[in-house]
């Protein structure tokens, strides 16, 4: 067990933990942020993306002691209320089925706005890679595109 | 309190404890319907909370896996009873015998409650309404109830639901309340969004593997690794030096890691030294595709329907076709990989998860633990998907074990490996198709069906419309298990006679939809033998799915594929569009028609649609499961492969056929036609057939 002090979600958080144990289950286990999901444990489904400076990483794969003093981003921070462009759409578009997924999906799509304010069908064909088994990707895609054209106009 | 109406026949109330009342369905084995409630809480009934404050909270009585029930089964009651939809909460309903079948399967919840929930919001509005006209000495024929209040329409007075819950508390309970009008329905057949979308988006705990409990361990299992192997001997003194391991338990045929966190438990399991011994045959993949092959070849041994003489026919048509199709083992992939939580105490036994059948899971811990079921409590959480998964109750049962055995509070956590290895598979099946045609008209049709486990019964639609049909069909013994998976049986023989009816339009040179609706007009006018659908209804979906796709005209580069399905009481009818990417079919666009009698929530149903039929592309396309030695050869998402955004359509068209009538099926239906779309599609763009799930091998 070693000390760690993270930054996550703007604050400083000090964790105790095993080096090789990844961001997940210390966000979910230690942390008690478990908006963060586990799906599959080799960075395949995206369940449990989070951003780390900003860029989306599977955080079921990234070791404790690799995050340093990266700044970790996670579902429960991406907003102060819960009303990201991205957030507010995926409820106006009635996003979800099991809602499993979305938390992973919501941070995978925050950080492709982020480096691409306008993603054309195409570009998020390339980037939003997660699994949704309930198959909610055609209102993801619509949530994604309603998100970019409000955020444009804020 | 007032004395109670006894000649009511479907609803009681008994007293309970400050005043409230309460009333629920009759049902015999029920000694006393009394629930203890918070003092101040008013339950008109078991699906309706007043809090003193006036807020409504309503109780959503079957789990939510995906399939919108937590949402649209409130709004039944919502809309009978007049609320304001955003001023009211949902809750899941505790398990108790007098909500009857609190389980998710066979698309079962709207059909099973629409009739119920409406005569309980219905009823309660009365009471309502004649605490109102009482308060205010008005007849109840005089006041109308909107948003939570009653009003009194003439003076314009007002009360709202809180403040009239002490007096309704009084009121008799109505035993025939007047239905509204569905012409006045305000919420039914609209948009709502999730109950739970806020608290989704933002992250907010609401699934089985976010549950926390003071003193919980975390655990996880080591499973025999393959089919046929069983515990022979573990060495679990390295996994108890593991940093964070507080128990090794060993159960019958697995070993349970106990820790204070899940990655401690995970290193504790893999410092487990056990050794397994093959105690069944080991059985493989390829094995059970030629099994079945050898059985199809000699002919089924069980015979199903068998109208007019298919042999004499088959010896007299111009032309006979004669194929195999197969489909593979699948597992259910959810995304929320199983975990369940269990606190075993003497006397008082908490179960917290994911199933799809809480009862069942409560009667099977029960007898495992040879204890009462009375002392068990079942809590629902929201769940990360079902597909069938959860009607097996083996989650729960482990984890009440490994509680027991540790005497500690115990949340198990499975990982993809383990959910894998350790499903209960739509079994793989393989179909022989034969027909025998004349120059222009098919003449007979002849299914036979092998599959693992009880094998494939049921017919196509062919059946009822042509004078000579026949299908058979056989199981076959395995030691893999099987169980239900989305839309069980009707997802694969949907594929089979559909993509097999394609082929027999091409080979007549008839169009798909067209030749369909010629059937559905023979099943009309002059039935034969027992029809299993109603034509009408079939006719219906093709018709409108024809014209929304205006079918006849393909744009250019795209290439459409046709198919269509009765199940679980509903019609779905699909044009695919697929166009070529490098030369490869991508799913561009869906067209799907429905008839599933009148629709609740239009958003809910819609995403229902369109989440099947993605479900329907991802399974036609990608994955399947091999065994080798009884060992799953796809353990995670690496192999066990799933369509991404890059592979889903751009968009879903639905619609449904407008309907009085109540409610059938909806979170299955729409699955079965799409793999044979896609196929269908697949051959107009590509010219090959394929005969075979899932199709990406065979694309090249």
């Amino acid at each position: 067990m070693a000390k760690y002090a993270l930054s996550i979600n703007g604050k400083t958080m000090s964790v105790e933990a095993d080096a090789d144990t990844p961001l997940l289950w210390v966000l979910r286990d230690n942390l008690n942020l478990v908006g963060t999901k586990f799906g599959c444990g080799i960075a395949q489904c995206g369940a449990c993306t989070v951003h780390l400076n900003g860029e989306a990483i599977r955080s079921c794969v990234l070791p404790i002691s690799a995050v340093g003093t990266g700044k970790v981003l996670t579902i429960e921070g991406l907003s102060e209320k819960g009303n990201h462009p991205l957030q507010k759409a995926w409820e106006e578009l009635d996003v979800s089925q099991c809602g499993y997924c979305q938390a992973g999906q919501i941070m995978a799509a925050s950080a492709l706005l982020k480096s691409n304010p306008k993603p054309t069908d195409q570009q998020i064909d390339e980037s939003i890679t997660n699994i949704c088994r309930c198959g909610t990707q055609v209102r993801i895609r619509k949530a994604i595109h309603l998100a970019a054209k409000q955020s444009k106009s804020n | 309190m007032k004395s109670i109406n006894s000649r009511r026949d479907f609803l009681k109330v008994s007293a309970i404890s400050g005043g409230g009342i309460l009333f629920g369905m009759v049902l015999p084995q029920v000694k006393s319907n009394a629930t203890p409630t918070a003092a101040a809480d008013f339950m008109p009934n078991i699906y309706i909370k007043i809090k003193p404050d006036g807020s409504i909270i309503l109780l959503a009585p079957n789990p939510e896996i995906g399939q919108g029930v937590k949402t649209s089964l409130p709004m039944i009651i919502a809309e009978e009873l007049g609320l304001d939809w955003k001023k009211i909460q949902v809750e899941f309903a505790p398990l108790d015998v007098r909500y009857g079948r609190q389980a998710a399967g066979g698309s079962g919840s709207i059909r099973g409650r629409f009739a119920e929930l409406r005569k309980m919001g219905a009823a309660a509005r009365e009471m309502f309404v004649n605490a109102a006209a009482q308060t205010w000495n008005v007849p109840a024929e005089s006041c109308t109830v909107e948003d939570g209040m009653v009003i009194h329409t003439s003076s314009g007075k007002k009360l709202s639901f809180g403040e009239l819950s002490t007096k309704a508390a009084s009121m008799e309970v109505p035993a025939n309340p007047t239905l509204k009008d569905p012409k006045d329905f305000k919420y039914i057949g609209s948009r709502m969004t999730d109950v739970d979308a806020h608290l989704i988006t933002t992250g907010k705990p609401l699934f089985g593997i976010d549950t926390r409990r003071d003193g919980m361990l975390y655990a996880m299992v080591a499973r025999s690794p393959a089919y046929g192997k069983t515990l022979q001997s573990v060495d679990d003194s390295a996994a108890r030096k593991v940093n964070g391991v507080k128990n090794v338990i060993q159960l019958q045929n697995s070993v349970a890691v106990l820790a204070t966190s899940t990655w401690a438990a995970k290193k504790g399991r893999e410092a487990l030294i056990i050794q397994w011994k093959a105690s069944e045959k080991l059985e493989n993949s390829s094995e059970h595709f030629a099994g079945f092959k050898e059985i199809l070849e000699k002919g089924p041994s069980a015979r199903g329907r068998n109208d007019g003489d298919i042999d004499s026919v088959k010896q007299q048509a111009s032309k006979n076709l004669d194929v195999y199709y197969e489909v593979p083992t699948l597992s259910h992939g959810q995304m929320e990989p199983l975990n369940y939580f269990a606190d075993v105490q003497e006397g008082k036994v908490e179960l917290f998860g994911p199933t799809q059948v809480p009862d069942q899971l409560r009667n099977d811990v029960a007898q495992k633990l040879g204890i009462s079921k009375d002392i068990i409590t079942v809590g629902l959480p929201r769940q990360g998907g079902g597909f069938g998964r959860k009607l097996m109750t083996d989650n729960g049962v482990e984890a009440a074990l490994i509680s027991a055995a540790a005497k500690s509070p115990v949340q198990v956590q499975w990982t993809r490996e383990d959910d894998m290895q350790n499903d209960f598979y739509r079994p793989a099946e393989m179909y022989r198709y034969q027909a025998a045609l004349s120059s222009n008209e098919l003449l007979a049709w002849h299914q036979s069906a092998v599959g693992i486990g009880r094998g494939i019964r049921g017919d196509s639609y062919v059946a009822g419309a042509l004078s000579n049909y026949r299908s058979d069909s056989q199981g076959f013994t395995s030691n893999t298990p099987t169980g239900w998976w989305r839309a069980p049986g009707a997802c694969t023989m949907a594929f089979v006679a559909e993509s097999f009816f394609d082929e027999v339009c091409s080979e007549l040179k008839k169009d798909p939809v067209a030749y369909r609706l010629d059937f559905f007009k023979k099943a009309k006018e002059a039935p034969i033998g027992r029809l299993g659908y109603d034509p009408a209804k079939y006719q219906a979906v093709v018709e409108l799915v024809a014209k929304m796709s205006n079918w006849g005209t393909t744009p250019p580069g795209v290439y459409r594929g046709f198919a269509t399905w009765f199940s679980f009481g509903s019609y779905a009818a699909q044009v695919v569009e697929v166009r070529l990417e490098a030369g490869k079919p991508r799913v561009s666009k869906v067209f799907c028609a429905v008839h599933c009698g009148r629709v609740i929530n239009l958003s809910g149903a819609e995403n229902q649609i369109q989440g099947a039929i993605v479900d329907g592309i991802n399974h036609s396309m990608f994955p399947k499961v091999t065994f080798v030695d009884g060992a799953v050869q796809e353990t995670n998402f690496n192999s066990y492969r799933f369509l991404r955004m890059e592979n889903a359509p751009l968009d879903i068209e639905v619609k449904f056929v407008e309907s009085d009538e109540a409610p059938t099926g909806l979170g299955e239906p729409a699955l079965p036609p799409v793999a044979a779309a896609v196929g269908n599609a697949i051959f107009a763009a590509t010219g090959k057939r394929l005969r075979k799930l899932p199709f990406v091998e065979q694309l090249g």
